[in-house]
């Protein structure tokens, strides 16, 4: 279902007109499913200090009680409430209406990259299938005095954990925003997050490199910065995570010292995407194990 | 008329063990059961990751000792039992403070990324309550780093998840033995029957119960509900905790948490005079380990061995009430709270580093810098100290087959928790609760047969909110249960409003049978609240029940007419169970704490008064 925002898209306004308390509101709200459905203006009053998850509460509690919406900590912090407000990609609960402008009505459609499941609810279990193919954290031995890190080496690492898997990154990221068909071999800028957290993880073992050039599809991003951009946490996920990445791979492929090095000195050679696939957690849930429970990423899963 | 699926429809699994709940207790049970060999199941009523553990923002209490060697799980204990008001349950007291810093330790070896000392040990900060500098955290995101690894480590071990799932009630066998659950998809409607030889519940808090609190949407109490439904018994439901800084303005964002941790790194309490106001309320029982003046309390950040606590970090319940009593005595803020001032006191690139989200979410939410300004604070309704009744090591409930961990467990916390303590709780007895989930699943041959006929009911009772043309509108009726709770059953509580909110929760009770939601049976938040009300009305009453039984003040619970703590209530638990359809209240002895503990408490005062001279 294919979602037109593009009617608004006032991101920068010429007017500096903003929402003020008392005032009347205007918000059109997308509503439907995945058979269609269109925006539909509620009005209402401004109230002090809101965010645009408030409008949208006090819309489903006094005038459509069935619109369906994500939440949970309303603070910024697990990432739910995402959607395209006047066409710009936002947490809603981190939005304030004095920031936007009400000379014109208020667009508020859920994201465009997933599938719409009811309103503001989108499909996102296209992430959760990725997820299961991350191979995971394999720190080497424990030393008896336990391990130990600099501050200055877990910092990097750090900045990736930050991410709440809004998912916003995945929306507006041209690979599968304009091209469903990429979604099969393109894991998308959160999960190169993740990638780039456990390459540079100090206690991690595993060569990811072949697995993400092969498997992960980093080489369809052509770093145009649009996941950056609308991070609510501000994590540079090009410049931190996903150039380093490449750097990585293409290093590892072509860097004749480092084939030198491993011809001469004995170095671990790079490890095959199959050995890494092991590692991750769809391996582990095909393992004969839970055998009823394949639920093929459909709906809750 | 809705679609009502058919038995044909219904999605129908069958596990060893199903975790209900995907905070850091239900991940860190269902990892446990996955390692120890049973196909297991996550059951989330949101999507993965998202759970309220995200919100928790200080850190994890574990006596490491990597800050101060002086550190050890007796010290620790004894905060505990002494930030409890000696109601905890001790053996959980006991065994939490003696395993959390094997817990911590083993997040990271799973990948998490914990603040360092520089001789790269994890580092830790010092919270209300807390004897050394205790909490190992990520900045002020611990709760987020602590739910992604978890999380990771659950999909690394395969470990199925079903996401946005509510869960209605319990299956149980003809023995009374918990076997399963019937839940709702909440995008679809579509019915899954689960069968499982042991279930945990890991279903967190209560704080939609009540109106301003730091709690998401989620907190509705279901575990409780689920549980007491059961059969089984839940404990210390009148000790509900109020956090003593949630944020009160702009209104929308009133309640949303503010890190004991801005204290712990050096923040201080001011009224509108100005005044350190905290130093007029150090209560006898914590004189002797507290600063009696603003140099002592300054310098203790320095030197914890010389000088003793700034008041500012007393127990939450503490500090609460003593807010509470600033702004009713008309020294409040301007939007009805006190002054929480870190802005003074560390300077703005520390504070950006050491509390990057409160500095982010003052500046996004109200447009307030507080590198540069106090912040207007004031309590919110928190968390749950009391839950279910369960057995210390092994988590189980008081009906077979069923086990509770985290937040909706009852016993560890006692009368008030202690910051941090909340986080190192879900990981000790999530563990413990997957643990024995686990041996139940793999031991004796469990009767796992679905009693169709509890299905049947279950879900004919779910749909009929939406078969019902018109009635009570779902919204509204949350809203007077919030406007109930917190104007009756509240931070300072009396007998005549208690039996007042006894009485209201009655009519609640009465209009909840007749609530109808509008709309379809796909993603209908409409219908969810009318289901969600059911576990909060459940939590309703047992709070209010206890609260009216328990004549005294203990740790959270409050009594404007019985200020003072009964040694002779220090004994007992209030135990609440549900029987003939009606929530009923008991007293019960509490188990009685070894002698070789209580030494403890003995030779801690002495420290203390050593410590004071």
């Amino acid at each position: 279902m294919a979602i037109d925002t593009a009617s608004s898209t006032s991101g920068s306004p010429a007017s500096t007109e903003t929402a003020s308390t008392g005032q009347e509101l205007r918000i059109r709200l997308w509503r439907g499913d995945e058979h269609g459905g269109d925006f539909v203006e509620y009005r209402l009053q401004a109230q002090e200090g809101e965010v645009v998850l408030d409008v949208v509460h006090r819309i489903q509690a006094d005038q459509a009680p069935d619109l369906a919406v994500r939440w949970n900590c309303k603070a910024g912090k697990c990432g739910s409430c995402s959607a395209e407000i006047n066409g710009r990609p936002r947490l809603m609960c981190m939005t304030r209406m004095s920031t936007l402008p009400t000379d014109e009505p208020i667009t508020i459609s859920p994201m465009r990259t997933f599938p719409v499941m009811r309103d503001l609810v989108t499909d996102v279990s296209f992430n959760f299938e990725v997820a299961k193919l991350i191979p995971s954290f394999t720190p080497g031995p424990k030393p008896p005095e336990g391990y130990r890190m600099q501050q200055v080496d877990v910092e990097r690492g750090q900045e990736f954990r930050k991410c709440i898997e809004c998912f916003l990154c995945q929306n507006v990221c041209h690979v599968i925003r304009d091209h469903e068909d990429n979604k099969v071999h393109y894991a998308g800028p959160r999960f190169f997050v993740r990638l780039a957290e456990l390459e540079m993880h100090p206690l991690d073992t595993l060569d990811r490199r072949a697995y993400v050039r092969e498997r992960m599809g980093v080489g369809y991003c052509n770093i145009t910065k649009c996941c950056t951009e609308v991070c609510p946490e501000d994590i540079h996920i090009t410049d931190n995570a996903i150039i380093p990445l490449k750097e990585r791979i293409v290093d590892s492929r072509y860097d004749p010292v480092a084939w030198l090095g491993r011809k001469i000195l004995g170095r671990p050679s790079p490890m095959s995407a199959e050995q890494v696939a092991a590692h991750t957690g769809a391996a582990a849930a095909g393992q004969g194990r839970a055998a009823g429970s394949d639920r093929d990423g459909a709906g809750p899963g | 008329m809705t679609d009502r699926p058919a038995p044909s429809d219904y999605e129908r699994h069958e596990y060893d063990v199903i975790v209900i709940g995907a905070g850091g207790a239900g991940m860190r049970a269902a990892v446990e059961a996955i390692q120890r060999g049973c196909r297991t199941a996550l059951v989330c009523k949101s999507l993965l990751g998202k759970a309220h553990t995200v919100m928790a923002e200080g850190g994890v209490a574990a006596a490491l000792g990597n800050v101060w060697p002086q550190d050890n799980w007796q010290v620790h204990f004894r905060d505990t039992m002494r930030g409890g008001k000696m109601l905890n349950n001790w053996r959980m007291a006991q065994l939490h403070a003696q395993e959390s810093p094997d817990r911590v330790l083993e997040l990271e070896e799973w990948g998490a990324l914990f603040d360092r000392t520089p001789d790269g040990r994890i580092l830790q900060r010092d919270f209300g309550g807390h004897r050394y500098a205790r909490l190992a955290h990520v900045g002020d995101r611990t709760g987020l780093e602590l739910i992604r690894t978890t999380q990771q480590r659950a999909v690394s071990l395969g470990v199925d998840v079903y996401m946005e799932c509510k869960v209605l009630r319990l299956l149980q066998g003809p023995s009374g033995a918990v076997n399963g659950a019937v839940g709702i998809y909440r995008e679809t409607g579509g019915v899954v029957v689960f069968s499982a030889k042991s279930v945990v519940l890991a279903t967190g808090g209560i704080g939609k119960t009540w109106k301003f609190t730091s709690n998401s949407w989620e907190s509705t109490g279901d575990g409780h509900a689920l549980a007491l439904w059961a059969g089984a018994d839940a404990i210390d439901m009148e000790c509900v905790q109020f956090h003593p800084t949630g944020m009160v303005w702009p209104p929308s964002a009133r309640g949303i948490l503010v890190t004991e941790g801005v204290r712990g790194d050096g923040g201080v309490l001011k009224n509108s005079d100005g005044e350190r106001f905290m130093f007029n309320y150090i209560s006898p029982y914590f004189a002797a380990e507290t600063a009696s003046s603003i140099e002592e309390a300054d310098k203790w950040y320095e030197d914890k061995v010389n000088y003793r606590r700034p008041p500012e970090l007393l127990p939450r319940d503490e500090v609460a009430r003593a807010i509470n009593t600033e702004v009713k005595s008309g020294r409040g803020s301007p939007h009805g709270g006190i002054f929480l001032d870190i802005a003074s006191r560390r300077s703005a690139e520390d504070i950006k580093r050491r509390l990057p989200s409160m500095y982010h979410q003052f500046k996004q939410l109200a447009d307030v810098d507080i590198t540069a300004v106090p912040m207007e604070i004031g309590p919110t309704c928190h968390y749950m100290m009391g839950g279910v009744r369960v057995d210390a090591d092994t988590a189980q409930t008081t009906v077979a087959g069923l086990f509770a961990a985290g937040e909706v467990a009852g016993g560890m916390h006692g009368a008030n928790r202690l910051g941090g303590n909340s986080l190192s709780d879900l990981l000790v007895f999530g563990r413990r609760a997957g643990m024995a989930a686990a041996d139940r699943a793999l031991g004796e041959p469990v009767d796992t047969t679905v009693d169709e006929a509890q299905v049947e009911a279950v879900v004919s009772h779910a749909f009929s909110y939406l078969e019902r043309e018109s009635g009570e509108q779902p919204y509204e009726l949350h809203r007077d249960l919030q406007d109930t709770m917190q104007s009756l059953v509240g931070i300072i509580r009396t007998e005549s409003e208690l039996l007042e909110a006894k009485e209201r929760l009655v009519e609640l009770g009465e209009r909840s049978k007749k609530v109808a939601a509008a709309g379809g049976v796909r993603f209908n938040p409409g219908w969810h609240m009318s289901l969600d009300l059911e576990s909060m009305l459940a939590v309703a009453n047992c709070t209010t029940l206890s609260a009216i039984e328990r004549r005294e003040s203990r740790g959270g619970h409050t009594r404007d007419d019985f200020p003072k703590a009964d040694p002779e209530f220090e004994k007992v638990n209030f135990v609440s169970r549900y029987v003939d359809g009606s929530y009923r209240v008991t007293a019960e002895d509490k188990p009685v704490m070894p002698p070789e503990l209580m030494m403890l408490f003995e030779e801690s005062e002495g420290d203390a008064k050593e410590a004071s001279k």
